[in-house]
């Protein structure tokens, strides 16, 4: 009980602090030594400590599953495992935004504690920005979304914690992502603050590519989390579906991948100053409109949880106030950018960067006209569309073939200007790899579209010249070969993927068997055992095929009675070469069970390519702290 | 006289005006042969003519009209007003229930007759799709 108090109270002395703060930072921004810049960092601490205390409060409610507490009440229960206890605290709205917020304060802490060779000035106006925002943030929480509203009197029992949340991917899934979302905040005040200054050139660049890169990864494993969970949790088999929750966060990742990009140009070349500040404010507010997005309930999403309207619209609020500040920003400082005339070369490393923006700019309009274009349509014709994955794959896939090619020719130019390409022959050669390679692939398919056989031998290419740039003897950047290889056998894997999936589908009765290719299916038993909080009802398949080697599956049914639902347990077993998925799912009280059993070919390739992808920014990250 | 520079700036834009209005068009025309309209078991009923075009339904299942049989599940979408019989063979949501929403999307085969070919799930029992909240709240 006491901890609902600590925890609200400590809220507002947050907000009390950062009202200071954000107050004191303007009016010392001339004032060359005051009391307040001195102190500052322990300021920000405390601040930070406060949040962790407000955390931790609602950490040990959930523990103690002390139903006095709303939060607690609406999504915790007695006889849920401790680690779902845990991980309950940020499993729903209110926890996962004060989730949000301690990483906030987080991050506006280490950030002054790390940015100490920037003018105090820039600093100071970094931290009135994120102050801005955190204020933001704690008036939403206090106001519309308190975690701390006491219940009286006390219940004896919570309503339990939604069964397809308990699992342990997707208890590290928010904060893993949240660090990303939220450490572009710092991308984005920086950039602000230094747009303010007229500091905006090759130093801060330098400065703020950790940050960049920092949030780039954690949203990259983020993203990476959600979908392997969609992977196996949902029982679809599938591990994108272009629903507009996943858009959200791929957008925001989009225009991270084109500022990790476009910051290098600014570091090594000093142009692009203002596209640099612009993808920084994108960047963020994409991030905030996915939160809008989420929390409003506007977006009809399989991925949807019950919510409230008015928090969207508190959310739409603080978002367009924050667009409309920067935007205003923007155009009173423009003139402060320096100006130069240098020339840009086609050949050279800082098109092609530039090129690569283009294209991921291309696509984040895409995804974004297909996600919103449904709500602006209902909201002016009242009618009710979807935009489903044929949409996406016809825009992107053709766009990404060339996509793929600047991709692989990029790193082998240099800077500034590129007389002649030095290992001409070595790309042409390894292009013709490719296409007989292509070609050799394509006899085992029969009828797949021509744009996509064009994308495979596009990949191959990108494919074989980062392994070719792996052997070169000079200097390497490590970070963009593992990224851009990465990225290559994500788009190999995942097209092989879809061209050699194969699936069956049936209802099965005890006994019943089934022919899938050249393998038969058998349901041998089934069997209920009873677990902590939930019953299970276990399937065993027998899997033979032309060998007579089996295969024994055992996929469950859960039925969970707090809140009461069934899920899926999927059956599945990974190799190097393919997954072989089992799914199974009761109709009604029946003697029928709907079966479906996929094969599916480098499904884990593709996790290790999102791994290798992000292995990249790690590199990175670590790279700038050795300097 | 413009120099070369100021020429090869308006060249610049010129090109990177054409590609927006290339890029908005072929996003319009996509977008346009490649959305997925929503409809009640009712809007069903009061249309002129039934289209080969891939739609979705959404309302309730009907109590006792689940059916299963080794290839496929029937069952009855109603909005309280008007069913649609739908036919599916594939893997259902955990969440499909008799006296739940569903969405089913597929393709009408006659106005009583739907054929579908996915059916959406959602996460959470308590979640009804906006969609079959306004239909089911239209009667």
């Amino acid at each position: 009980m006491i901890f609902n108090y600590i925890g609200n109270f400590t809220l507002f002395f947050c907000l009390l602090l950062s009202s200071i703060i954000f107050f004191t930072s303007i009016l010392s921004l001339n004032n060359k030594n005051s009391f307040f810049k001195r102190n500052l960092n322990e300021l920000l601490f405390f601040k930070f400590f406060f949040t962790l205390l407000s955390f931790f409060s609602l950490l040990i409610l959930f523990i103690n599953s002390e139903f006095s507490n709303e939060t607690v009440l609406n999504n915790s229960h007695i006889s849920k495992p401790l680690f779902y206890k845990i991980s309950g605290t940020w499993g729903n709205h209110e926890g996962s935004l004060l989730l949000w917020l301690l990483i906030l304060t987080f991050c506006a802490f280490f950030y002054f504690l790390k940015s100490k060779n920037r003018p105090l000035d820039e600093r100071l106006l970094t931290i009135m920005f994120q102050e801005l925002i955190i204020i933001g943030f704690l008036f939403f929480l206090l106001k519309a979304s308190n975690p701390f509203n006491i219940i009286f009197p006390v219940p004896n029992e919570g309503m339990g914690l939604n069964p397809i949340l308990q699992d342990p991917l997707l208890a590290i899934h928010p904060p893993i992502l949240y660090l990303g979302y939220v450490s572009t905040s710092i991308v984005f005040s920086s950039s602000l603050a230094g747009l303010m200054r007229g500091n905006i050139n090759n130093f801060w660049a330098k400065h703020i590519k950790s940050w960049v890169y920092i949030s780039w990864t954690f949203l990259t494993l983020g993203i990476l989390l959600g979908s392997i969970w969609a992977y196996y949790e949902l029982g679809w088999g599938g591990f994108w579906f272009w629903d507009p929750v996943e858009n959200i966060s791929l957008m925001p990742w989009l225009s991270l991948t084109a500022l990790v990009h476009c910051i290098l140009v600014l570091e090594k070349r000093s142009i692009l100053h203002s596209w640099t500040v612009i993808l920084s404010i994108i960047t963020f507010t994409l991030g905030i409109c996915g939160t809008f997005l989420v929390r409003s309930g506007i977006l009809n999403s399989i991925h949807t949880f019950a919510n409230d309207p008015e928090r969207g619209l508190y959310i739409l609020f603080f978002l367009f106030f924050l667009i409309f500040l920067s935007i205003l920003i923007y155009f009173i400082y423009e003139d402060k950018f320096e100006t130069n005339n240098k020339n840009l070369n086609f050949y050279s490393k800082d098109f092609s960067i530039i090129l690569n923006n283009w294209f991921v700019m291309y696509f984040l309009s895409v995804i974004l006209i297909g996600t919103i274009y449904p709500i602006f349509l209902e909201v002016l014709s009242n009618e009710k569309i979807s935009v489903g994955p044929p949409f996406f794959n016809k825009l992107i896939i053709p766009f990404l073939i060339p996509f793929l090619i600047f991709m692989s020719i990029g790193p082998n130019l240099k800077w500034i200007k590129n007389n002649k390409l030095s290992n001409k022959l070595n790309l042409i050669f390894i292009f013709i790899l490719s296409i007989v390679i292509t070609i050799f692939v394509s006899r085992f398919y029969s009828s797949v579209a021509l744009n996509i056989t064009i994308l495979l031998t596009a990949s191959f290419y990108l494919f074989f010249v980062t392994i070719k740039d792996f052997a070169k003897k000079n200097y390497k950047n490590y970070s963009q070969m593992f990224s851009h290889f990465g990225f290559s056998l994500l788009v190999l894997s995942i097209l092989m993927n879809s061209i050699f999936s194969n699936e069956v589908t049936s209802n099965m009765q005890v006994g019943d068997e089934i022919k899938f290719l050249d393998k038969k299916i058998k349901l041998q038993k089934l069997e209920n055992t009873k677990e902590a909080n939930f019953l299970k009802l276990i399937a065993h398949f027998k899997i033979e095929d032309k060998d007579k080697i089996e295969l024994f599956f055992k996929p469950e049914i859960r039925i969970y009675d707090k809140p009461e639902t069934i899920t899926s347990e999927a059956a599945i077993k990974t190799d190097i070469f393919r997954d072989r998925f089992l799914v199974i799912n009761l109709v009604k009280e029946n003697d029928y069970l709907n079966v479906r059993y996929q094969e599916k070919p480098f499904m884990v390739w593709i996790w290790i390519s999102a791994i290798l992808i992000s292995l990249g920014g790690i590199i990175n990250i670590f790279k700038k702290n050795e300097k | 006289m413009y120099n070369k520079k100021v020429k090869l700036r308006a060249l610049f834009l010129f090109l990177s005006i054409l590609s927006a209005i290339l890029i908005i068009f072929l996003v319009l025309k996509s977008l346009e042969e490649n959305v997925v309209y929503f409809l009640s078991p009712t809007e069903i009923k009061n249309l002129n003519e039934t289209t080969a075009e891939k739609i979705r339904v959404g309302g309730m299942v009907k109590d006792q009209s689940i059916k299963i049989n080794s290839d496929k599940i029937n069952f009855v979408i109603t909005d309280f007003k008007n069913e649609i019989n739908v036919v599916y063979s594939g893997i259902i949501p955990n969440l499909f229930q008799e006296n739940k929403g569903v969405v089913a999307e597929g393709v009408l085969k006659d106005k009583s007759f739907f054929e579908a070919e996915k059916i959406l799930a959602k996460h959470d029992e308590n979640y009804m799709p906006p969609e079959v909240k306004a239909s089911l709240g239209e009667n």
